[in-house]
């Protein structure tokens, strides 16, 4: 059996550098976020749950239903898991998922790994956690629905970050690429809420004790409820914005330079900063001599420990 | 059913219990239900017992007590330790406790890995560890399986490195749950053989009564969180109101 | 039931199974890098670099055919970057008309698309290389050397061993809804949408419980063998000479592809 490809996994080529390093450093802040706060908060026994809760996503997301007309709806899983894991906790295992679909499976690349880290786990956990957490303490039917919605507005909020990430790459062009992205994404988030609200109430009438006070899933702050709250009004306000004025968005870009930096590679946004008592040409020379040196001093290297291993 | 067959007049074989001595041990599950109502055993270098009795008699929560994953009133020696908080790692290094399921027991991505887990987590270095891993796997014929991965096994051979995978941390006492469920005749049989070669004092749970006739000189018949009766197996075998009682049958 | 076909590992005795998974790791994102920093249309550099991959394929034992066949799983993605076809200004090559807008393709459009297929094609083709040759568990091996997080490599670990355990345990239970699901001839089974969302759900929601107690289980069995909290690996892998010279020849190699792609 093989994976359809999901629209969300980018593979590598489709984002530029540049946007790949930045996806990459936001994950790599909150994953080491994440990590210190498990090794605090959690016991030694959450190292099993975890991995155990990772094979669950990877395993859950074969699930399909049909629905209409040969598509079909499954999960992804970010919302679901940060609701009955606690938000940090699933960032990790969402992490493990994403790159084990990546190194295995070549669904989603190596250098956008970052990107899809952040989109398909990151956002969509804290989407999840932080509108369920609003509402905990509500009766049973409030908090199912609100985990619904959240479900569905993760994987809107996973669909707005990949087209603003392909877009700022100039892979696609705004105008078309947010409509399309989160058209499909609309109803792929429908069959995502209907999944993810199921799978809780089965949970919630068999185990009670897991959703429970003083369950993992009842741990997180009123952060949570506050920075998944913005990142869900954003999407919100963002999407039918860039839907109907794609250019006002791509204008405000352009005038912040966003998509300049964007789109150049490192090495071409280097010129623009050339030191003023150097020609263009011998900053590059200069760079490029520079680049040359690490290189060869790197290649030296290795071969002198290719030899000290030998002996 | 109350269980009035309290302990029988079978003749126990005599010894102090030098590997195992465990005495009225009571635990309840925190939701009230209590598994254990004053359990005591013995166990002698050597010894190897049957443990049955029906499903829910306690027979794996005691397991669960031995090397101090559950912890209930009542008193748990190992070769003359008591269990306690602080000798918790070498007690679990003396008891090798192999839990049913081999997909629960084998949880590392190769057989090396899973062998290596003990011996690793006792601090070894890594020179012990690797012969330990080899000494293991050649203990359960396995050797040739060292780098392979644990989800390309057959149920049969899954069974055998579990068995492995606690042998590497050189116990002094092996305990086994229901080793031969879900094996073919085949990989039950050299499962058998293996469990009659170990020179190991062993202490196995199981509803496979053929086994117990033919691997295990003594039998340990619980029920309802008791010990009901303890002895020679032949003889239990024979008292068949005995294991009517107890749901069980004669082989 | 056995799900061999998440393996993607190949059994082979060549030079390339048996370099060490660092290495090997190293050279495929290094490679990766190399693609997303070279410029739209540097063809020369795109040659050599797809030379350089064919030689690793032949390398590999494996066939040259073997990673261009699987690298078709990226093609949908293509889909996505179409639009740069008539987004960027340029001189325009080709017009047609499409659902009531005119479209038209320009040079420096088509300049960026297909630029942007080779670097996604060779770039995924590599990735496929790595884990034909190399097993999953060194991979993770690889990934602790490389200074990952451990949390992160013993999640990656327990997701590989428990992935085949949960699928077939997904399998059991869409075989069990298949065989409830009968239909009358000529009729379709099932009631609607919400209702085979709901058994989906279910069957999600059976699957976490049953995982979650999975996950006590392995915590004893851990706990019996020692666990106190912290993990300890042995990690099987020891850098010889000839993955040092390697790494210092695929450095080479795609430092001579940047320079190519900048001439």
């Amino acid at each position: 059996m093989h994976f359809s490809p999901a629209p969300l996994h980018i593979p590598d080529g489709f984002l530029s550098i540049v946007i790949s390093i930045v996806c990459w450093v936001i994950t790599i802040i909150t994953l080491s976020l994440a990590i210190s706060k498990t090794n605090k908060a959690l016991g030694e026994k959450q190292v099993p749950l975890m991995g155990v809760m990772a094979a669950f996503i990877f395993a859950a997301q074969m699930i399909n239903f049909p629905v209409a007309g040969g598509t079909s709806g499954h999960l992804l899983g970010g919302a679901l898991a940060a609701i009955v894991l606690g938000p940090w906790a699933a960032m990790l295992v969402m992490t493990a998922v994403v790159a084990v679909q990546a190194l295995l499976f070549q669904d989603g690349g190596l250098l956008v790994m970052g990107a899809n880290i952040l989109n398909m786990g990151l956002v969509t956990a804290a989407i999840g956690y932080g509108l369920y957490r609003a509402v905990a303490g509500q009766s049973k039917a409030v908090r199912l629905s609100v985990a619904g919605v959240a479900a569905w507005l993760s994987v809107m909020a996973g669909a707005l970050l990949t087209s603003l990430q392909l877009w700022l790459s100039g892979t696609s062009q705004l105008g078309i690429v947010i409509p399309a992205m989160l058209g499909v994404h609309a109803l792929i988030g429908l069959g995502e809420a209907l999944i993810t609200v199921a799978a809780l109430s089965f949970i919630l009438q068999s185990r009670p004790d897991l959703l429970g006070e003083g369950s993992e899933s009842a741990k997180g702050g009123r952060g949570w409820i506050v920075s998944g709250g913005i990142i869900a009004l954003v999407v919100v306000l963002l999407s039918p914005l860039a839907s109907a004025d794609p250019d006002g968005l791509e204008r405000v870009a352009i005038n912040m330079g966003f998509i300049d930096a964007g789109q150049s590679a490192p090495y071409s946004i280097i010129p623009d900063y050339t030191l003023p008592f150097l020609g263009e040409t011998a900053a590059s020379t200069i760079v490029a001599g520079v680049i040359g040196i690490i290189v060869v001093g790197a290649v030296v290297l290795l071969i002198g420990r290719g030899m000290k291993a030998k002996a | 059913m109350p269980v009035t067959h309290i302990k029988s007049n079978f003749q126990i074989p005599e010894c102090e219990g030098d590997v195992l001595v465990v005495k009225d041990l009571c635990f309840s599950y925190p939701d009230g239900h209590a598994a254990l109502h004053g359990v005591s055993l013995k166990l002698c270098d050597g010894d190897k017992v049957a443990l049955v009795g029906p499903n829910g008699a306690g027979k794996s929560t005691l397991m669960l007590h031995l090397n101090g994953i559950l912890g209930g009133h009542g008193e748990v020696e190992v070769a003359g330790q008591r269990l306690s908080r602080e000798n918790l790692p070498a007690i679990r290094a003396m008891v090798g406790l192999v839990f049913q399921n081999p997909d629960d027991q084998l949880f590392s991505p190769t057989v090396f890995e899973d062998v290596a887990f003990g011996p690793l987590h006792m601090g070894l270095p890594e020179a012990d560890v690797r012969a330990r891993v080899d000494a293991a796997l050649e203990a359960v014929r396995m050797s040739s399986y060292r780098d392979r991965l644990s989800h390309h096994l057959s149920v049969g051979e899954k069974k055998r490195i579990a068995i492995a995978t606690v042998l590497s941390m050189n116990p002094s006492l092996l305990i086994l749950d229901e080793p031969s469920a879900g094996l073919d005749p085949r990989a039950r049989r050299t499962l058998i053989n293996l469990l009659r070669e170990l020179p190991i004092t062993m202490l196995v749970s199981t509803h496979d009564m053929k086994l117990v006739q033919e691997l295990f000189p003594r039998t340990i018949v619980m029920d309802e969180g008791r010990v009901v009766a303890d002895g020679l197996t032949q003889e239990i075998l024979e008292d068949e109101k005995l294991l009517t009682a107890h749901g069980l049958e004669k082989p | 039931m056995h799900f061999d076909a998440f393996d993607r590992y190949h059994e082979k005795a060549s030079f390339l199974h048996r370099l060490d998974p660092r290495v090997k790791t190293l050279v495929t994102v290094v490679y990766i890098v190399s693609n997303a920093l070279l410029p739209d249309g540097a063809w020369l550099a795109f040659v050599f670099a797809w030379l350089f991959l064919i030689a690793v394929n032949l390398l590999s034992q494996l066939g040259i055919g073997y990673t261009f066949k699987r690298s078709i799983v990226a093609l949908p993605f293509a889909l996505i970057a179409i639009t740069v076809l008539f987004s960027i200004p340029g001189t325009p090559l080709f017009s047609f008309q499409l659902f009531m807008s005119n479209l038209t393709i320009t040079d420096a459009g088509l300049l960026r698309f297909v630029s942007i297929l080779i670097r996604s094609w060779l770039s995924v083709q590599m990735a496929i290389l790595l884990v034909a040759v190399t097993r999953f568990p060194d991979l993770i091996h690889a990934l602790e050397h490389l200074k990952v997080p451990a949390i992160l490599t013993t999640i990656i670990a327990f997701l590989y061993r428990y992935l085949f355990v949960l699928t077939d345990e997904v399998f059991r239970l869409i075989r069990a809804r298949e065989s409830r699901s009968a239909a009358a001839a000529g009729n379709r089974s099932g009631g609607g949408v919400f209702w085979r969302a709901k058994v989906a759900g279910n069957m999600a929601g059976q699957l976490f419980l049953r995982s979650y107690e999975r996950s006590d289980r392995i915590y004893n069995a851990m706990l019996s063998r020692g666990y106190a909290g912290h993990l300890y690996t042995l990690n099987p892998h020891e850098m010889k000479p000839r993955d040092y010279y390697v790494t210092a020849f695929a450095i080479g190699v795609v430092f001579i592809v940047q320079i190519l792609g900048r001439l």
